[in-house]
């Protein structure tokens, strides 16, 4: 792997630049693999990493049905944060978290993890119970998190408007001074670049069409565009089409997918030094190193495949942004775009075996996904080459539904009596 | 008058002179000038500073392409809106306009060393370094990036201005009033379907506006076809003309969404008027006639101010009267460029030479530039340019079999004009899910089929010539009329032009040239400063997708989207690796077309009409006695009544101790009600709710408990039967709307054979709280015709009867653990009712109490709040309410998964309450709860306090909690470690007061 720093930089701008390799190989699939992940966004091309890294396994594959972080990897508004409420998703995000702080260095490529902030905002009395019951777990399970009172966010966030008149005033507001962003196509590109040079071969354009079964009920490979491609292990890492794909190997997941938007304003200089969260007025905002204000909200009402989304949901997004932060109502919509996201019953993610041998899953996070990216990734790697779970991911179970063992994060969002 | 405006011609109205400001200095325009037009009249080329390297830039469109020339507008912080394109701002008396991206000024900018280390800055470079030392990417290198990227300013006041949104449904929206779009509104208009006709410049007749003098429709000269057209138009009622609006997005099913630009050309605005209205249109059938944008030249150094379209340059004469320089080099591509030189040429423009990129070029434009005396070279490409702050050479080199070019001739001038051909604007049509045909002639995308109800006419469609524009204008009119339903069609049509038909080409990708292609910058998105060696690059790196390419590069990123580079883009790609552009593919367009103010997405909804602030019908009253309120849901609720020097805590104490000692009134309005009726309403009710209701007597209510299908509670509420067939059921203030939709899921989806109707009537009843031990003594002066002793009417009953002659539904029910009623009367009579009530309460010295009173005194009876105790994870047992479920029902929603093995799991949090050790510390509602305070972090947590009250009444504090086998813990040590300090709890039964109820049933 060509290394990359600022000499490397100087040394290829003597020669135009000229002298740059392919940052990835383009190859055509061998019959068969050790290891096969379906899905080539962050997930997929991280776990295809750590195998290769951490487990030894040299001949891996991993089958991107288009381009390479062209789902929600490169589709997502990159907030990154692990104050999450219990403790197994606490220890999914936080190690998650742990990754991104050495990501760039560990990777060589500079994903532009960015430890800016993220603030959570209370309205109501209810919002204030939850928040206060978040920070006292994530204090106990050693995750940042402190909470700040309404001036103090105005003075951490100073484009927020905590007047007293508005129609759901801030209270105060939850912190996680490690959460942040990132650059997410470089997250992609990183990780395949990095698996890349450990002997992983990345292929895209190469569409999974089938995946087949011995006689045992055991995985023997898949079929694809490119042509069967062997393999005992299969990871599927391919959020908002994961019902899909598991459907070819006859198991129904308790998924469902629905379209969320997102938005970017025009560029401007830096404006807004943090990301801000209002779950009560739904929208959360953050201002790209570019200088775009980066905007989402929750999901369409509506289950569906298409990657766009209605407009009456941009529409009350923006009503929200507008409302905690008067300034920006002359600024303007530069791009409006959706990705499909892929929501469990309780609103975590599955990521371990399945009922069929050989086959893994990593799936249903929701909105959620790409802050959990290296975590994620990393566990699922563990999870394939092993065949077993790691520790982290163990209680993230296909089979918790059947029993009934949620780990509901949605708790933070239960109605307000 | 500066030498650069024209003496006559043009849609400016030299009547009406303005004057305005740029960067500080004044000048003058016209009504009818752009910001641009206005600017290029005045010998001002120089605009802005481009995104990375911070080089010069000037006006290169006359349209919504522009990438370059982005200003800041507004003459102070309430109305700045930075970014935007000065080809489109209007002209008014009193603009102010800025430059962006520049520091200390245009002229001398800082940022332009980024110019110089360019070499350093290829696309990408970010990915490749800051990452040594590790902790300098928060410190130093993200700050730096940050501040250098931006184009303008966000604005800092909150904005002064209002924003409208409506709703239209018709029959045919056209979108685009050129010649085609004309002519589809003129067909449809006729037969008497609603008609809407958008288009985003001041007036209507796009390209013709611009027209040449000797251009005739139908014997008319352009401008007055379209003034005919339009005062056609006018004249018909069912047809909608919108100017200076701009259809932005396509979504599905023939949904479109319409900026109108209501009030930013005007210097004194209506204050009645909003800025914008944003339109959301609902249409049987669309016409998009959006046109066609000219394709800049990627060529070295084609990005200096005085670079310009070669039909933007012919606009701004033909159309502003605005000379946009003295003498020019023309590089084209294609013949529309020869038309500009002939046009320039008339406008006093000297043309040094065309060169045509074409081996030939011999229709009837080159003739005609020819004819005139123009010297037109053909083979010949332009391969550089020289100036800095203006342009003021450029170098014409002929073009060699092997796909570069010779050295070449200097040429002076202070003005280059390009033409690479047009790009149909399909980006609407693409929205609309279309799929996109490229055409190798034209080097475009075309529209192909699209599954929504739409046609493509006129240049958008990829039609050359006005007769064909206008011909295809018609036939989509006529068609999309038919098709909505629509017979006839336009009378006695003629159709006959007199024009100069170009004989179309075009060229997509980089011009060759002679020089070294990694030290020269030859520029395909402008703004983003990406060159066609950053395409190469990243070709070289292994990007090979056009997502990616784009990604990488930034290419078709900036506030244009990629409206003049794409295209660029991928030729280039299709050169570098040997593929045809289809076979590349095309980025996806989304929405906008053009950038919309997030205010006019917001419209009216901000402040108090954000969202709706429910209010009941005793809010007023509460108001009055200075009551204090909180959020829950939409409602406004009284959380507490304080008196003179009162604080919340002083408050409460008063009125808990009021409620326990004698009566208080509470407005319970906000809960959720809901009328189940039908012959089957006990059947639904069983299905519903996991209590049984068979059994339940007409006239007597019971505690009723709601779970989701996944077996937690979602909701609860006292549910009194009415009749046999008649149940008035209450819900949560807050979970109201999920409970009648859950109701109706089911009913509609799953039991459609239940003869059940579910009416809500939360709003139509207004419920007052009437709740201690007077409660009875209070109200029996009140009702004549009920029988309210604890014979007649014990606790969990209702009656219906009259209170102060109002028409009630009285039911005898406590969430205090005192004697209670609440009275549900028609919501118009709640007040006069409450204040009877309040007026009778009085002579017992009652209080009127809120809900932070109502939580503490449920709290001592150990009550639970759905969504404090719970919180979407407790089942019924949890939170000990197994005695609820109806043991011998078949099934109810939820029962299924409250079987699932984990659910009965004894260590599953339950609740319990817990007394401080201390006698005295009032936990805090969310603290975590652990058994071993040692533990080092993470710590094993095992339940979590939901809700802790200071209790006036029991002298000490109260909490209820979750906690991990709660149930077997009673009479446990635990301990809440808080920041500081640990405190000790000791589990108790959550019943604090009144164990045995007996006050209840009083």
């Amino acid at each position: 792997m060509q290394k990359f720093s600022g000499f490397s930089l100087i040394r290829q701008a003597l020669s135009g630049h000229q002298g740059w390799q392919a940052q990835w190989r383009t190859p055509e699939p061998k019959a068969s693999y050790d290891a096969i992940v379906v899905g080539g966004g962050g997930h997929g091309l991280g776990a295809a990493y750590y195998m290769a890294k951490e487990h030894g396994l040299k001949n891996i594959a991993v089958l991107e049905r288009g381009w390479l972080g062209g789902g929600n990897t490169g589709r997502n508004t990159t907030i990154i944060r692990s104050n999450y409420l219990f403790d197994e998703s606490a220890a999914l995000f936080d190690h998650a978290v742990k990754l991104w702080e050495g990501l760039s260095q560990e990777l060589n490529y500079n994903v532009m993890f960015s430890q800016r902030g993220v603030l959570m905002l209370a309205h109501t009395v209810h919002d204030v119970q939850s928040f206060k019951r978040h920070i006292h777990a994530n204090r106990l399970n050693g995750v940042d998190n402190e909470w700040l009172s309404a001036e103090e966010a105005k003075e951490f966030c100073p484009p927020l408007n905590i007047s007293p008149g508005m129609r759901y005033p801030v209270v105060g507001a939850a912190l996680q001074r490690r959460g942040g962003v990132a650059r997410h196509d470089a997250v992609a590109w990183g990780y395949a670049r990095a698996a890349d040079a450990l002997g992983v071969d990345i292929i895209q354009n190469c569409e999974v069409t089938g995946i087949r079964r011995g006689v045992n009920g055991a995985v023997e490979g898949v079929e694809t565009t490119k042509g069967f491609i062997g393999s005992k292990r299969i990871g599927v890492s391919a959020a908002g089409h994961t019902s899909v794909l598991m459907a070819m190997a006859g198991v129904r997941m308790p998924l469902e997918s629905y379209p969320l938007q997102a938005l970017v304003s025009e560029p401007v200089k830096p404006v807004f030094p943090c990301v801000v969260m209002s779950n009560t007025i739904h929208a959360y905002i953050s201002q790209s190193d570019k200088g775009e204000l980066v905007i989402g909200a929750g999901t369409d009402a509506y289950t569906s495949y298409s990657q766009r989304g209605a407009l009456h949901i941009a529409t009350h997004t923006l009503d929200a942004i507008c409302e905690l932060f008067p300034m920006f109502r002359r600024m303007r919509m530069l791009r409006n775009w959706g990705g499909i996201v892929d929501v469990t019953p309780d609103r975590s993610p599955i990521i371990g075996k399945t009922p069929v041998p050989g086959l893994f899953v990593n799936c249903g996070w929701g909105t959620g996904g790409f802050k959990a990216t290296p975590g994620s990734a990393h566990v699922f790697a563990h999870t394939i080459a092993t065949g077993e779970p790691h520790k982290i991911n163990a209680p993230f179970t296909l089979e918790r539904f059947r029993d009934g063992l949620m780990i509901d994060e949605a708790a933070a969002a239960a109605v307000a009596h | 008058m500066s030498r650069f405006r024209l003496p006559k011609g043009g849609r400016i109205d030299r009547a009406r002179p303005i004057s305005f400001r740029f960067d500080g200095k004044s000048y003058g325009g016209f009504v009818g000038d752009t910001l641009a037009s206005a600017l290029i009249a005045n010998g001002v080329h120089l605009v802005g500073r481009s995104f990375k390297y911070h080089r010069p830039r000037g006006i290169m469109t006359a349209g919504a392409d522009e990438m370059n020339a982005l200003v800041g507008v507004g003459a102070d912080q309430t109305r700045y809106t930075p970014n935007m394109r000065a080809t489109l701002v209007e002209l008014y008396h009193g603009l102010v306009a800025e430059s962006q991206n520049r520091w200390p000024s245009l002229g001398f900018d800082v940022g332009a060393v980024n110019d110089f280390l360019s070499p350093f800055f290829p696309a990408g470079f970010y990915y490749k370094t800051f990452m040594w030392p590790k902790p300098a990417w928060k410190q130093l290198y993200e700050p730096v990036i940050r501040a250098a990227a931006g184009l303008g300013k966000a604005p800092t006041a909150s904005d002064a201005d209002r924003y409208m949104q409506c709703y239209a449904h018709c029959d045919v929206l056209v979108v685009g009033a050129g010649p085609a779009g004309l002519a589809a509104a003129l067909a449809a208009a006729e037969t008497g379907a609603r008609v809407i006709l958008c288009d985003e410049q001041r007036e209507f007749g796009g390209s013709l506006l611009a027209s040449d003098t000797d251009t005739a429709i139908d014997g008319l000269s352009a401008i007055e076809w379209v003034a005919k057209a339009v005062e056609a138009l006018a004249r018909h009622e069912n047809v909608t003309l919108l100017t200076r609006t701009t259809a932005f997005g396509y979504y599905p099913h023939n949904f479109l969404g319409l900026i109108e630009r209501v009030t930013d050309h005007v210097a004194q605005p209506d204050p009645a008027l909003p800025r914008e209205r944003l339109w959301q249109v609902r249409a049987k059938e669309v016409v998009l006639a959006t046109g066609a944008l000219e394709r800049p030249l990627v060529f070295p150094e084609n990005d200096r101010p005085g670079v310009m379209l070669a039909d933007a340059a012919r606009t701004y004469a033909a159309r502003y009267a605005a000379r946009p320089g003295t003498r020019a080099v023309i590089a084209t591509a294609h013949d529309e460029a020869y038309r500009a030189a002939l046009t320039l040429k008339q406008a006093g423009v000297q043309i040094a030479a065309i060169a045509d990129m074409r081996p030939q070029a011999e229709g009837e434009w080159p003739a005609a530039a020819r004819a005139a005396g123009i010297e037109v070279m053909t083979g010949t490409a332009i391969t550089g340019t020289r100036g800095r702050m203006r342009v003021s050479g450029a170098t014409l080199a002929r073009i060699k079999g092997d796909g570069t070019a010779e050295k070449g001739e200097q040429f002076a001038c202070d003005l280059v004009l390009m033409s690479g051909g047009f790009t149909p604007s399909v980006h609407l049509f693409s929205q609309s899910k279309g799929k996109l045909i490229y055409d190798e002639g034209l080097k475009a995308f075309v529209p192909g089929a699209s599954p929504e109800r739409n046609r493509s006419a006129g240049a958008c469609a990829g039609e050359t010539g006005l007769h064909a524009t206008l011909e295809s204008g018609y036939a989509a009119g006529e068609g999309a009329v038919r098709a909505a339903g629509f017979g006839g069609g336009l009378s006695g049509r003629s159709l006959t032009v007199t024009e100069k038909i170009s004989a179309g080409g075009g060229f997509a990708g980089a011009v060759p040239h002679g020089r070294n292609p990694s030290f020269v910058k030859a520029f395909v998105d402008f703004q983003n400063d990406s060159t066609s060696k950053d395409i190469k690059l990243a070709t070289r790196e292994g990007f090979l997708s056009v997502e990616h390419v784009k990604r990488y590069t930034t290419t078709g990123m900036a506030t244009d989207q990629g409206k003049t580079s794409n295209m660029n883009m991928l030729g280039i790609l299709s050169d570098t690796l040997g593929k045809p552009i289809p076979e590349i593919g095309i980025t996806t367009f989304r929405p906008p077309y053009t950038p919309v103010t997030f205010g006019a997405f917001a419209g009216m909804s901000r402040g108090e009409l954000f969202d709706p602030a429910r209010r009941t019908a005793i809010h007023d009253w509460a108001a009055e006695q200075g009551a204090a309120f909180e959020d829950v849901s939409l409602w406004k609720r009284a959380h507490y009544f304080p008196q003179a020097g009162e604080d919340m805590h002083a408050a409460v104490n008063r009125e808990c101790k009021a409620v326990r000692e004698s009566v208080g009134v509470f407005d319970a309005s906000t809960l959720g009600k809901i009328e189940v009726v039908g012959p089957d309403a006990a059947e639904f009710m069983n299905r519903m709710y996991i209590n049984a209701w068979t059994k339940l007597e007409p006239g007597r209510c019971r505690y009723g408990v709601m779970c989701r299908e996944d077996g937690f509670v979602m909701d609860d509420g006292v549910v009194g039967r009415i009749a046999a067939d008649r149940f008035h059921v209450t819900t949560t203030t807050g979970g109201a709307p999920a409970v009648l939709n859950m109701m109706e899921d089911y009913l509609q989806t799953e039991w459609p054979d239940l003869n059940v109707w579910l009416t809500s009537t939360t709003e139509q009843w207004a419920v007052i709280a009437v709740q201690g031990p007077n409660a009875r003594k209070v109200l029996e002066p009140l009702v004549g015709d009920i029988d309210l002793s604890a014979a007649a009417m014990p606790h969990m009953s209702v009656r219906e009867g009259h209170i102060c002659g109002v028409q009630t539904r009285l039911f005898r029910v406590s969430f205090t653990g005192e004697l209670g009623f609440e009275v549900n009367v028609p919501a118009d009579y709640g007040r006069a009712v409450w204040e009877a009530i309040w007026a009778s309460a009085r002579r017992f010295d009652a209080v009127a109490y809120g809900t932070e009173t109502m939580h503490v005194l449920r709290a001592e009876k150990g009550f639970i709040i759905v969504g404090q105790e719970t919180d979407g994870t407790a089942t019924p047992d949890d939170v000990g309410l197994t005695w609820a479920i109806g043991k011998l029902k078949k099934d109810f929603v939820g029962k299924r998964s409250l079987a699932r093995a984990q659910m009965s799991n004894p260590q599953r949090k339950q609740l319990v309450g817990l007394l401080s050790l201390d006698n005295r510390s009032v936990l805090e509602e969310g603290a975590q709860i652990v058994a071993n305070p040692n533990e080092p972090v993470p710590m094993a947590m095992i339940g979590h306090v939901t809700s802790s009250y200071w209790s006036s009444v029991l002298g000490h504090p109260i909490a209820l909690a979750m906690v991990k086998g709660g149930r077997v813990r009673l009479g446990d040590t635990l301990h809440v470690p808080m920041p500081g300090k640990t405190l000790q709890v000791k589990v108790v039964e959550p019943v604090f007061f009144d164990k045995e109820g007996a006050r209840l049933n009083d």
